[in-house]
């Protein structure tokens, strides 16, 4: 994901500061990790040298100055090209729970493995707990909620598909043995 | 402190075919217990059985340390009707009737007068967002409206146990998920227990903690893996 992209959004509904645009990155975001200050100030930098956002004022609210910036329209074709870009759907699986499940199961030390099989599908049923709760109080932002949404459907496809191999290979020895 | 509800080695057989072959399961005051695992594997013959409506062969089922699986089919309807409630899939609402009348007929079983019966099932259907639905008939609702009816009719009495199976498997994602939210809010407001039937995690994640059951028998690992045959 690119913090350059996502605070170019962010500007798209009009100018904002630093300390502005970090709030609002965690806010929509706020399952994805938090975006450092240096890092909002090193990529609009960046992005001011590329010509994609603009200085548009300084405000002094009781505190230190703070530089707003704004969309140019270089900005914001920019952000549309990336907005209408279709992300190539990933040719390999690299989930290192993919890669573990699949060692786990060629594994000649089968207690070991099905240890490690029980103990990552109770921590993914603890996690779908934990966010199932989060994204049901009445607090929960829509933030909050679409975030919660993709990490649970994320954490029930690997649990479905872990099943689903288990029962498989499961099937595959039967053959082999009968 | 023992346990509200329990089945101690519950054994259940369908003819010949063995659908629960031994199966331990313990529900305390308030607690929300999801049972999954794949088709086939028992987990709706286990909630008949916790719920009395189905007698074990073997084992016994206790509430509030009572062996109901010896009570009559009288005795344990009338469980049924003042301590537990029963959700099922298609929310079964008797379509002759209003979503109110619906509502209102445990009470009406229970004893209670009509008009007293109609103003809480009233309440009810309000406390479930349906409250402007009162005189539809099942037939003129959306499949959520009448699961949120069927849910406030299970919990009309305000029992002990709310039995559920599959209580979101007919609807799509998103209704299922308000539904569900509803029946979980409710039931943490009333103390009720729950017995939550599913196969689907993200259904399971809402419960406290899960039992997996698989050809019969509880699978600890959730995996199918070590279980006997």
């Amino acid at each position: 994901m690119s913090t350059a992209h996502v605070l170019l959004g962010l500007l798209a509904g009009g100018p904002r500061h630093g300390y502005d645009l970090k709030r609002a990155h965690d806010e929509s975001l706020p399952r994805a990790k938090p975006l450092a200050f240096g890092q909002v100030y090193a990529t609009l930098g960046r992005l001011e040298r590329d010509g994609y956002v603009t200085e548009s004022g300084q405000d002094r609210d009781g505190g230190p100055d703070r530089t707003s910036y704004e969309l140019t329209d270089d900005g914001r074709r920019h952000l549309d090209t990336w907005l209408s870009a279709v992300e190539p759907p990933a040719p390999y699986v690299t989930s290192e729970i993919f890669s573990k499940v699949v060692v786990a199961l060629h594994a000649a030390d089968a207690e070991r493995a099905r240890d490690y099989l029980v103990a990552q599908r109770a921590a993914h049923m603890s996690r779908m707990r934990e966010l199932t709760t989060a994204k049901s109080t009445p607090a929960a932002s829509i933030g909050d909620v679409i975030a919660a949404d993709y990490a649970i459907g994320h954490l029930e496809a690997d649990l479905r598909w872990l099943q689903t191999t288990l029962t498989r290979v499961a099937g595959l020895s039967k053959e082999v043995t009968n | 402190m023992s346990a509200l509800l329990s089945g101690t080695n519950v054994v259940r057989n369908y003819g010949a075919t063995p659908a629960l072959r031994g199966v331990d399961l313990a529900v305390d005051e308030g607690e929300i217990v999801a049972v999954t695992g794949p088709s086939g594997c028992g987990k709706s013959t286990l909630l008949h059985c916790l719920a009395g409506i189905l007698r074990p062969d073997a084992g016994t089922v206790t509430y509030r340390d009572q062996n109901i699986g010896l009570w009559s089919e009288a005795a344990r309807s009338r469980l049924r009707r003042t301590d537990f409630g029963v959700l099922f899939q298609f929310g079964q609402l008797v379509p002759e009737l209003t979503a109110v009348e619906n509502v209102a007929l445990p009470l009406l079983l229970a004893g209670s007068g009509r008009r007293e019966a109609r103003s809480v099932a009233a309440e009810w259907l309000d406390r479930l967002g349906v409250a402007e639905l009162a005189e539809q008939r099942p037939g003129a609702m959306s499949g959520g409206q009448q699961q949120r009816c069927a849910t406030a009719r299970a919990l009309v009495t305000q029992p002990r146990v709310l039995f559920a199976d599959e209580p979101t498997g007919a609807l799509d994602v998103l209704t299922g998920e308000q539904v569900l939210g509803e029946i979980v809010r409710v039931a943490r407001e009333l103390g009720t227990a729950v017995v939550l039937v599913t196969h689907a995690a993200s259904v399971a994640a809402y419960a406290d903690r899960e039992i997996v059951l698989r050809d019969g028998v509880l699978d600890p690992t959730g995996l199918g893996l070590g279980v006997a045959r």
